[in-house]
């Protein structure tokens, strides 16, 4: 046994030393993280005490005259995370039903590895593909099909100029999709059996078994995935720079451009002039790994509390 | 009642082949994304791309030469920095740490995963950029080896949890010292599993732009050493993207493909040493 025997036996073994210097490296991942909140606090402090929580409601953004409000911002963050999720959660979902329920596991596994393969295409690219494929394709058809259609409401006015809003919740599902299809079929994989065979036994078709009993199941595990993709919609920075058109516009209308916080601070950081020009982004940023720590809390909660009903209740 | 029963089953069916839908659609971006890269950049990706410097404005030709270099040079320092930390740290972690302190490690971890790449740029930046006084390629390198870190420490971590008691205790029963044990039993055990978690972490800060935008910066000639600001291919792109001429266009979807074949084919060779085989090495 390791605990009987003495200190200096143990230190010459190595494992002493072993232990110190793998510590080191664990412990200096604790100290990143506290410095990163740390930089974010005191990088941000001139804003915070110049404007306090002004700073949240005001609608100007001017670096001429040094007054900095991010309402704008976060009004094109939630807007366009909202159309992303509009769109992902439908889709995903009943893309992870079909891997988890219907299709045979050499399929699904199959699936699953192009839905993997997704997710490692960097947002980079997906801007790219955004501007020249999506703007064009939203202002020369789908918006003016929504203008047609459903242009009485607010949502659906004005010039069609492909970038805006609704461009960038289009690329943003796109991207999220992987992840809530990644995890929602995770989840609904580990939902017992016996749920989905008792709803069978009773009568049910295949679907009302899914939809009544398995999904209902899993229902916090699948809001932990679509937490999980709201967390990395908001985060999310280049294709949404690419395509939102970096305007600090407030707009009912989905077609007007806009900006999100990750996208002023990607477009507006080199060229802040003036401390607190640069420090109002970094607050920016303050706020933004804020949101994400806590959404991406929730989500693991909900997930992990999922998972252990699941496994707990097929041992029973 | 029949009537019902029918109706039943064709709502049944019909949702049913809704989500094969919806899981076709999904799956087809995929092929899309790379159709689109192959048909606008496919005749771009040539000899001069990987030999050339970047062309001024108005003047055809030339290549991403020194975009490529640099995010060679990036991804150099990126796994210098990230993958010693990850390792490591999985290593105390898995074998030498109490629960509290490992729960806290794992926290910081997976809030560090967690941040948006844009506030890691902006901590790279107040880390790195602002103290040195200027852009270089070094404080980009800081800033994906930041990304890193996160994605090496918990999945090298779950590798070497998964490897079997029974080759531990054997060792231990040996006479084996801990760390002897770990060295020579435990990572070669799990290396497979170590081998693909560090290929993923590189592969994900391979085409991360955002983290660069304020500290690599960009440069339009060759960037010698790491203290100076370089190009590299997703800034490139991105720059390329949006500039308003048709040859630059060109270019971005040539560089997009080549990014893209590149963060693909590391996937799948990572997927494929994983599923080789168990991680137990045969004896």
């Amino acid at each position: 046994m390791a605990g009987s025997r003495s200190f200096l036996s143990r230190l010459r073994d190595g494992d002493e030393i072993a232990r110190l210097i793998t510590f080191v490296f664990a412990g200096s991942v604790v100290l990143l993280t506290v410095l990163l909140v740390y930089e974010l606090w005191v990088g941000s402090v001139l804003p915070r005490h110049k404007f306090g929580l002004a700073f949240f409601v005001t609608r100007v953004w001017d670096p001429v005259f040094d007054n900095f409000g991010a309402l704008p911002f976060i009004y094109g963050t939630l807007v366009t995370s909202a159309v992303a999720l509009f769109i992902a959660v439908p889709l995903g979902l009943g893309a992870a039903i079909f891997l988890a329920e219907l299709a045979p596991a050499r399929v699904s596994d199959t699936l699953e590895f192009f839905i993997d393969l997704l997710a490692a295409v960097p947002s980079v690219i997906y801007g790219v593909l955004g501007i020249f494929i999506v703007v064009p394709l939203m202002r020369d058809s789908i918006e003016p099909a929504l203008k047609h259609t459903l242009g009485f409401l607010p949502l659906f006015k004005g010039p069609a100029y492909g970038i805006g809003f609704l461009a960038a919740g289009v690329v943003l599902a796109i991207m999220v999709i992987p992840y809530i299809i990644s995890v929602s079929r995770e989840i609904l994989l580990s939902v017992p059996r016996d749920q989905r065979e008792a709803a069978l036994a009773l009568g049910a078709t295949r679907w009302e078994s899914t939809w009544k009993v398995v999904v209902p199941f899993a229902r916090s595990g699948i809001m932990g995935s679509i937490f999980l993709a709201l967390a990395r919609a908001l985060g999310e920075t280049m294709a949404v720079t690419m395509v939102i058109g970096n305007a600090p516009l407030i707009s009912a209308s989905l077609f007007s451009p806009g900006n999100s916080i990750a996208s002023v601070i990607a477009g507006q950081f080199t060229e802040a002039t003036g401390d607190l020009y640069l420090q109002s982004l970094i607050e920016l940023g303050l706020v933004l790994f804020l949101l994400t720590f806590v959404l991406n809390g929730l989500a693991r909660i909900l997930i992990i509390v999922t998972s252990q009903r699941g496994s707990g209740m097929g041992n029973a | 009642m029949n009537a019902r029963l029918r109706l039943r089953k064709f709502l049944s069916n019909f949702m049913l082949t809704l989500t094969g839908c919806c899981a076709l659609i999904a799956v087809s971006v995929l092929f899309l994304i790379l159709g689109y890269l192959v048909y606008h950049g496919g005749t771009s990706v040539n000899w001069n791309f990987f030999t050339k410097l970047p062309t001024p404005v108005g003047e055809t030709g030339g290549g991403m030469a020194n975009a490529i270099v640099g995010s060679a040079k990036l991804l150099f320092l990126a796994t210098l920095f990230g993958v010693p930390v990850g390792f490591l740290g999985a290593i105390y972690l898995a074998e030498f740490s109490g629960h509290k302190i490992a729960f806290v490690v794992r926290y910081a971890a997976d809030l560090l995963n967690g941040a948006p790449s844009i506030v890691i740029g902006i901590f790279a930046y107040s880390l790195v950029v602002k103290p040195l006084g200027h852009f270089s390629t070094f404080a980009g390198g800081v800033a994906l080896g930041i990304m890193m870190i996160p994605i090496t420490l918990r999945s090298t971590e779950e590798f070497l949890l998964g490897v079997p008691r029974n080759l531990r205790e054997g060792a231990m029963a040996l006479g084996a010292s801990k760390w002897k044990t770990i060295v020579t039993v435990i990572v070669p055990a799990a290396y497979r599993g170590i081998l693909t978690a560090i290929l993923l972490a590189f592969a994900r800060v391979a085409g991360e732009t955002a983290p660069l935008l304020f500290t690599s910066l960009g440069n339009e000639f060759w960037s010698s050493g790491f203290n100076h600001p370089t190009a590299s291919l997703p800034v490139m792109i991105y720059r390329y993207a949006l500039a308003p001429y048709e040859d630059w266009h060109r270019q971005a979807w040539a560089a997009g493909l080549v990014l893209l074949a590149l963060i693909l084919v590391i996937n799948i060779v990572a997927r494929g040493i994983l599923s080789r085989g168990t991680s137990v090495p045969r004896s």
